[in-house]
């Protein structure tokens, strides 16, 4: 990676760091755990159908999924680095996990897009 | 000047002692930071299922209601569950941090850190029942 692209993935980072720290947490628990578990009741399909068809909810889920990705990059790029010492393997791994991250990314646009 | 001479780039041999691939697990703050660093692991997972739960609602009630069924499974419960752990301490180590990466001034007078901690907390909780909100009464 050139050293100028640095700042721009920091960026990234910071702001999926930011937007999955207030946000994660509570869909995931609604979502992941309390629907299943049965604590709550789920929301009927046309109604979540409806509100996730809402351009803001769109835009919303899109920017969230992306920018979590591309949080997660950043984050375990530098994790392989220094934590399991692949120095050598620098410009494979972020190869990698930006090119997930953007792959990811255009699957998101193309879904939230066809709803 | 038609002679273009080839150079080759001197490397000199550094002296470096190895460092252990897993160096972070004989200290408490070593291993914490690796767990921090981790959380990101979490939080792309969720990224992902919530982005395969969009597309199962696209595709109709039936790929809707099987999905639903995956995440009543065993599996499905025990991953969220870690997951979970992962993004609460995601989210609190990000807000504790987040005051020394965000200097905010007004005029010349520094917000404290507390401050800026504790409206990401404030942001947090409201943004968590507001979701809470909406899924109850969707």
């Amino acid at each position: 990676m050139k050293k100028p692209m640095k700042p721009f993935w920091w960026g990234l980072f910071g702001a999926g760091g930011a937007i999955s720290a207030l946000f994660i947490p509570a869909l995931l628990f609604l979502n992941g755990l309390a629907i299943p578990l049965g604590w709550i009741e789920a929301p009927h399909y046309e109604a979540l159908l409806a509100l996730v068809k809402h351009p803001l909810t769109r835009l919303f889920i899109f920017a969230l999924i992306s920018l979590s990705l591309f949080h997660w990059a950043h984050r375990f790029r530098y994790t392989l680095y220094d934590g399991l010492q692949l120095k050598h393997l620098n410009e494979l791994v972020a190869v990698l996990c930006y090119g997930s991250a953007m792959v990811v990314t255009l699957v998101a646009g193309y879904t939230l897009w066809r709803i | 000047m038609t002679q273009n001479p080839h150079y080759t780039k001197h490397h000199p041999k550094w002296y470096r002692t190895g460092m252990p691939i897993f160096w972070w697990m004989h200290k408490w703050v070593h291993m914490k930071f690796i767990l921090r660093e981790l959380t990101s692991v979490a939080v792309a997972f969720y990224a992902v299922v919530l982005l395969f739960q969009v597309r199962a609602l696209s595709q109709g009630p039936e790929a809707y209601a099987s999905f639903l069924a995956w995440l009543k499974t065993p599996i499905a419960i025990v991953l969220h569950a870690i997951a979970f752990l992962f993004v609460i301490f995601h989210s609190v180590s990000w807000f504790n941090l987040s005051p020394r990466a965000l200097v905010v001034r007004i005029g010349k007078k520094r917000i404290p850190d507390a401050v800026i901690a504790a409206s990401n907390y404030l942001a947090w909780v409201v943004f968590s029942a507001a979701m809470v909100w909406i899924m109850l009464t969707s």
